[in-house]
């Protein structure tokens, strides 16, 4: 398997000069074509970003990928809290593009969301993106248009605090997750569309049921299938896209080529984790190390030390590691066991550890389709949510946050929880809320539809938040599948099932028959986009316009 | 609380609560307890108090957001689900059955066809254009005409039915028809998949249909006609392509069966058949 950070690039050549000469190389047969590059670090506050195709190669079949300044990750860019950042973005696609800076707090104008809060970068031309930054940590950017986002266009961001970093650590590392096809992403929906299974080659067989009476004998056999049969329910629908077609990176390396990362001995690291995946959760560990995650959306958290995390698409962690042997694998695999991403720390390049073998998948259970009939909380069901759009839905749903989730239960390791996630220095916004916003998470897998209260997007009308007030959101998920639900240009703080403050995040996990609510200070003017951030969800309707006015 | 929330809570409260919070555990056990419980979960009807999707809008419209375009797009598909030749005693022949389609997510022009060719040339086709439209989680209405060829003179239909998916994933077709004759007609057809690997999968398919005068001019009794039922293995090189062979028992029953008899042709016979199965 060809390396992408071995491919040559062309040395010392500034990014126009580069991209000049990109042109040209496509023309001339005989000079090698130029691989997409690892991202560089990027400083300051001012930046020219240019979105380009360029070539890479994950699994031996070259490929375009959509890349900025020919990097795929796109460079990080690392930013001072305070300073006001101008970003040059030209779009060298013959698409419409566009940049979000997701998580982070600007005016409307600025976020980025083609389609809602802007009309998106036209060809060849440029925008310009300028604003104050107004807080620090780890945060991420990708494209909010078309396909580009499958296609390669994400980087990180790391911000500075004003006041001198907290975080103490020797070395710092970026490490963005993600998911690649070489299938064009629309033909991927256009299969999810026709055969939602498609991807999914661990459904139950005749030989499975066969070892279950053998292990169980068949009644119970038969009543494990029963509920999910009669409800055309699937329990191993653990994720619609799987390795079948997709290869998962690490810094843009495959598993093979394997990104490595050094330090010596006894030092402190911190570890970045980004998932930029588009459709892609990944259960995160390094085998032999306690992680001790201190931040998780870019807002520094009471620091918590786990064997393992999930990280849904669009979250981040950060995690200090203090390694004391001389190789370490970095451990990411799929939700739905088909893959890994993996990289290694150590003390010297060419150093690796094991890499372990992929956990079992493990097949829903009842709670993730009943949620918690005793002591969940009555969900008050949008009245579209009993036509066709619409495969389930969750009466009374479970509302604890100490659950990791499908596949990481009961499995031995210290597995981070919501209920671990305390943000420091609390809620930024004392009030309590003044109304409540229940929105269902909805969809029908047999359809690959996906909406909220069972509207898809362009049959919806925006949601309306007052300017300035405190409001409770709260989400039900009426589905099967775990939905990382991203609202922009607002913080979303989280509350314990008993209403009191637990975490401050731009992104959240809600798992399947789960209720959560979460506060929200309605104080950024304008249009802004609300949605699941697995990318082909949103793409076919799980997704609103927010009005703050 | 609502009316349906509320028995459902009950419901809840008169399971068995040690059942119930070792569920995660032990679903097995618990899943039989619920049956009164999985009617509400899907369809059905909203409760008067169900919310209104729209509650929150204030009245905004998408339409009038600054930079909303409706980027939604038709899609087509054509998927061949046999197409076969069939082996009987001293006779060969092919058989298609396909469905082509184009549309959105809830409503879809759909052509649907089946026939036999028999030396080139079709013996008995049955095409039909239909508008299917999303009424259930699983299932499509299906109105439209039917249109039938080969042997006899043509003959046109209206048709009016449902496709989709029974509990236990049971794929149904069932379409009633009336000509302009005031003759009707009905026909059903079910397909199961057993998987037998992720990729080698057995399908058990019947079909039957039913009319409701005799029609002796293209030999057709009333009441039930005929009746196939067939067992199929294929396996999936991909989603896309399967091929298969399989065997398949048909039979015509009552007057078509006298027809068939009048006619010196076979009432019943056993058919081998090879084909292949695809879609894009």
């Amino acid at each position: 398997m060809k390396s992408v950070t071995k491919q040559p690039t062309l040395p010392l050549l500034s990014r126009r000069q580069c991209l000049k000469g990109l042109a040209v190389l496509s023309l001339s047969p005989w000079i090698k074509p130029v691989y997409a590059k690892p991202a560089e670090i990027l400083s300051g506050s001012t930046f020219h970003l240019t979105i380009a195709e360029t070539r890479v190669n994950f699994t031996g079949t070259p490929r375009l990928a959509t890349t900025v300044n020919g990097s795929l990750p796109a460079p990080t860019l690392r930013w001072r809290e305070g300073d006001t950042v101008t970003i040059h973005v030209t779009n060298q696609l013959n698409e419409t593009s566009s940049i979000h800076w997701h998580g982070l707090i600007l005016p409307y104008q600025m976020d980025g969301a083609h389609g809602v809060s802007f009309a998106g970068i036209a060809p060849n031309t440029t925008f310009t993106y300028r604003f104050k930054v107004q807080q620090s940590g780890t945060y991420w950017y990708h494209s909010h248009s078309g396909m580009q986002e499958q296609t390669g266009l994400y980087g990180a961001i790391i911000i500075e605090p004003l006041k001198g970093e907290t975080i103490v650590a020797e070395r710092d590392y970026v490490i963005v997750l993600s998911d690649w096809t070489d299938e064009d992403p629309m033909a991927v929906l256009d299969k999810l569309k026709k055969q939602s299974d498609y991807y999914n080659f661990n459904q139950l067989t005749v030989l499975d049921f066969v070892h279950d009476i053998k292990q169980d004998g068949l009644k119970s056999a038969v009543d494990k299938r029963e509920m999910w049969n009669e409800m055309l329910m699937n329990m191993t629908d653990l994720s619609d896209i799987s390795a079948y077609t997709y290869c998962y990176l690490l810094n843009g390396n495959t598993p093979e080529t394997n990104w490595t990362a050094l330090f010596n001995k006894g030092e402190r690291i911190r570890l970045r984790f980004i998932n930029a995946a588009s459709q892609s959760f990944f259960d995160v560990r390094i085998p032999n190390l306690k992680m001790t995650v201190v931040q998780a959306d870019g807002q520094n958290i009471e620091p918590v030390s786990v064997d393992e995390f999930r990280l849904g698409a669009a979250e981040t962690y950060d995690v200090i590691v203090t390694p004391e042997d001389d190789a370490y694998t970095i451990f990411a695999q799929s939700m739905d066991r088909t893959g890994y991403a993996r990289g290694t720390l150590a003390t010297r390049t060419g150093l690796t550890a094991a890499v372990p073998a992929l956990d079992k998948a493990e097949p829903l259970s009842m709670l993730d389709m009943m949620g918690d009939m005793a002591h969940g909380v009555a969900a008050h069901h949008a009245k579209t949510e009993y036509g066709a759009s619409v495969d389930m839905r969750v009466d009374m749903p479970r509302t604890n946050l100490d659950d990791a989730g499908v596949g990481l239960r009961n499995n031995g390791r210290r597995v981070l929880t919501y209920a671990d996630l305390h943000t420091i220095g609390g809620s930024l916004d004392p009030r309590p809320a003044t109304r409540d916003i229940e929105l269902h998470l909805t969809g029908n897998m047999e359809r690959y539809s996906w909406s909220f209260d069972g509207v898809e997007f362009d049959d919806s009308s925006p949601i309306h938040f007052r300017y300035g007030e405190r409001l409770r959101v709260i989400l039900v998920n009426d589905t099967m599948m775990t939905h990382p639900i991203h609202l922009h240009g607002m913080w979303s703080e989280l509350e314990t099932p008993d209403g009191k403050f637990q975490v401050r995040k731009h992104t959240f996990n809600v798992q399947p028959a789960q209720r959560i609510s979460f506060l929200v200070t309605a104080d950024a003017l304008g249009y802004w986009a609300w949605h699941c951030h697995l990318f082909y969800h949103m793409h076919v309707g799980m997704f609103r316009t927010v009005v703050v006015s | 609380m609502n009316h349906m929330t509320m028995n459902h809570a009950e419901q809840g409260e008169a399971m068995n609560h040690s059942k119930m919070n070792h569920a995660t555990m032990n679903h097995a056990e618990q899943s039989g307890a619920m049956d009164h419980n999985e009617m509400s979960m899907q369809g059905g009807d909203a409760p008067e108090n169900a919310r209104d999707p729209n509650a929150y809008s204030d009245g905004y419209t998408l339409n009038a957001m600054p930079f909303y375009k409706d980027e939604s797009h038709n899609l087509y598909s054509l998927l061949v689900d046999r197409l076969e030749s069939v082996t009987t005693t001293g006779n060969a022949a092919m058989t298609y059955d396909l469905q082509a389609w184009a549309g959105q997510t809830y409503n879809r022009a759909l052509i649907r066809a089946e026939g036999e060719m028999q030396n080139g040339l079709s013996e008995n086709a049955r095409t039909e254009l239909l508008w299917a439209h999303a009424i259930t989680p699983y299932w499509d209405s299906h109105l439209g005409v039917r249109y039938d060829s080969g042997s006899g003179r043509g003959r046109c239909w209206l048709a009016f039915g449902v496709q989709g998916l029974a509990p236990y994933w049971l794929y149904t077709e069932a379409t009633f028809y009336v000509n302009e004759q005031g003759r009707t007609a009905f026909r059903v057809e079910l397909e199961y998949d057993v998987l037998i690997t992720q990729r080698l999968i057995l399908q058990p398919r019947v079909e039957a249909n039913f009319y409701s005068k005799n029609d002796p001019a293209h030999n057709l009794g009333n009441g039930l006609s005929n009746v196939e039922a067939g067992l199929r293995l294929r396996y999936e090189f991909c989603r896309e392509f399967a091929p298969y062979v399989g065997v398949e028992w048909a039979s015509t029953v009552g007057n078509t069966a006298n027809y068939a008899k009048a006619n010196s042709n076979t009432v019943d016979e056993t058919r081998f058949v090879a084909g292949i199965h695809f879609w894009f």
